[in-house]
């Protein structure tokens, strides 16, 4: 609790300063300075290959997990130093995370949302259930699984089982969400339901997502950042960067030139 | 061309014939040995066979080969688990590594003859255990190790990575998420190398020759369990199944004895294995299917 009070009034959830990684010896990331602010949307485009999950994966220091990655600079979350003042778990706690491809546990679907909670600490079955139903309507989901809370959540849809994993990560209560690409497996509607969630979630959360669509940016986000080569060509609000790019690259590369 | 597409279509039903002859010819080896075994078996047995006696009996031996698979899986089970966990998730990948496969492999092609007399040279000479079920147990597990090992590591590789990295994105330790995601995910598979490793220990002759011993005087409803006749005592000498049928064999004693003896070994392993599927099958259909 009591890093929630010394939050600087700045409205900056990350503050990234002089950013820099590699793989061995490819320089991934390069020189990255930005500021993702609370309860909005950032979208992150760019060419596949640009370092845009790269950079999405340093918020929650999910590199950590990747051998040979080396990291330069600062990244500031509400003011504390998230490599250096912070435990990656401590960290992942506040930060979840949505992936690429739904990833449910092989479990029930209440044992997939209850999963965090109970990892870190919560064993009590009413407050359980409580967390449960809470993430699922937030997710916009209880509806339609209510009634099969103890099946597997294998057996659910595509779209279902994303919708799910949204819950998952919102059971253990994080400040802000990253989500990498969490359409690109999805059909139009599953698509179409997971952007109305992200539209309703960022009145409590800060949201980052990674897209390759282009129109998903312009529908969902407040800010976009346009990645090219491990760099960050532009930043700023998503109307004014899709309508007047400042940049000729990303104008290139929001008109369809390359990418 | 119409010529080629003709010839191709032959040879392709040819090749189907192939396969499905092959895949008959196993079925009906299988088929033809256990009934050849179990009938020729059934067919020279007298009642008092079945009985628990010091002599001219199966009882003793039948529960003597449960028993010492039971106390072999009690450590070749956890320390099997264990390595697996340890090369597939916590092993840096380099020399040391590719040197401890080696030696797993290796391990795991050993003659028994040789590793029973291994047994023998550090349980009953080295830590003077004496021959008993405890050492041929011991022995049956360096022979079955490498295999829960390496079944254990395949599962966990072939996880899909999306287990892992969601169990870290909430906030989970690797301890956390190997014992509360990878794990149970991977029970099925881990069944299936138990299974096999279980199957060793039951036909196993040869690593227990210098063991084991030939202890098949049991005193049932004998609870002390220092004495030597107590049934549940793992430091007594002990005749399995297997080495009974080489014994009879050997000293040529009671073919119908030994004929009886192979085919409850292999109603045993035959009802194991189907018993263990069916539990995995189980098991598998309750994390991934409709059912609950």
């Amino acid at each position: 609790m009591e890093d929630k009070i010394a939050i600087p009034q700045n409205g900056n959830q990350f503050d990234i300063s002089a950013l820099n990684l590699y793989y061995g010896n490819f320089h991934a990331l390069k020189q990255i300075d930005m500021k993702i602010e609370k309860n909005k949307i950032t979208a992150l485009i760019g060419p596949s290959g640009c370092g845009k999950s790269t950079f999405l994966k340093t918020l929650n220091r999910m590199n950590d997990l990747v051998e040979n990655v080396r990291i330069e600079g600062t990244i500031r979350m509400d003011g504390r130093d998230i490599y250096r003042d912070m435990d990656s778990i401590e960290l992942r706690h506040r930060v979840g995370m949505v992936f690429q491809q739904p990833n449910p546990f092989p479990k029930s679907v209440y044992d997939n949302v209850a999963y965090g909670p109970r990892i870190h600490g919560i064993r009590r079955k009413h407050q359980l259930d409580e967390i449960v139903e809470r993430s699922l309507r937030q997710a916009a989901i209880w509806d339609e699984l209510k009634d099969r809370l103890h099946k597997s959540a294998m057996g659910l849809s595509g779209g279902q089982q994303q919708r799910l994993c949204i819950a998952r990560t919102l059971a253990v209560e994080p400040d802000i969400i990253l989500m990498d690409e969490p359409t690109s497996a999805l059909d139009p509607i599953s698509t179409s339901k997971i952007e109305d969630l992200a539209l309703e979630l960022k009145k409590n959360y800060t949201i980052i997502i990674v897209t390759h669509n282009m129109q998903q940016a312009v529908r969902v986000s407040d800010d976009t950042a346009f990645f090219l080569l491990g760099e960050v060509v532009e930043k700023g609000n998503t109307e004014k960067l899709f309508s007047l790019p400042s940049d000729s690259r990303t104008e290139d590369y929001i008109t369809g030139r390359f990418g | 061309m119409k010529q080629k597409v003709r010839r191709s279509q032959r040879v392709d039903r040819g090749m189907t014939f192939v396969f499905y002859a092959v895949a008959f010819f196993f079925f009906a080896l299988l088929f033809a040995f256990a009934s050849k075994v179990i009938l020729g078996g059934l067919a020279g047995a007298t009642p008092e066979m079945f009985g628990f006696l010091r002599k001219g009996s199966i009882g003793n031996q039948l529960f003597n080969t449960v028993y010492l698979v039971f106390l072999s899986l009690l450590f070749s089970v956890p320390i099997g688990v264990s390595a697996g966990i340890y090369l597939a998730m916590y092993a840096k990948q380099g020399k040391a590594t590719r040197f401890l496969c080696l030696c797993i492999e290796t391990l795991s092609s050993l003659p028994s003859i040789v590793v029973g007399l291994f047994g023998y040279l550090v349980f009953l000479v080295f830590f003077g255990m004496g021959k008993s079920l405890m050492a041929g147990a011991l022995s049956v597990s360096i022979l079955t190790l490498p295999l829960i090992t390496k079944t254990t590591e395949d599962a966990i590789k072939d996880l899909p990575p999306g287990y892992f990295q969601a169990s870290m994105g909430v906030g989970a330790t690797k301890w956390q998420s190997v014992f509360h995601v990878l794990l149970p995910a991977c029970v099925p598979r881990i069944m299936t190398g138990v299974i096999l490793a279980a199957g060793r220990g039951f036909g196993e002759a040869a690593a227990l020759l210098y063991t084991t011993g030939s202890g098949s005087d049991l005193r049932w409803g004998n609870w002390d369990i220092t004495s030597p006749t107590c049934p549940f005592n793992p430091f007594r000498p002990a005749e399995t199944l297997s080495i009974q049928i080489w014994n009879l064999q050997t000293n040529g004693q009671d073919r119908d004895l030994a004929n009886l003896a192979s085919a409850v070994l292999m109603i045993l392993v035959l009802v194991f294995s189907i018993a263990a599927n069916a539990l995995s099958r189980r098991i598998s259909r309750k994390n991934s299917g409709e059912k609950s």
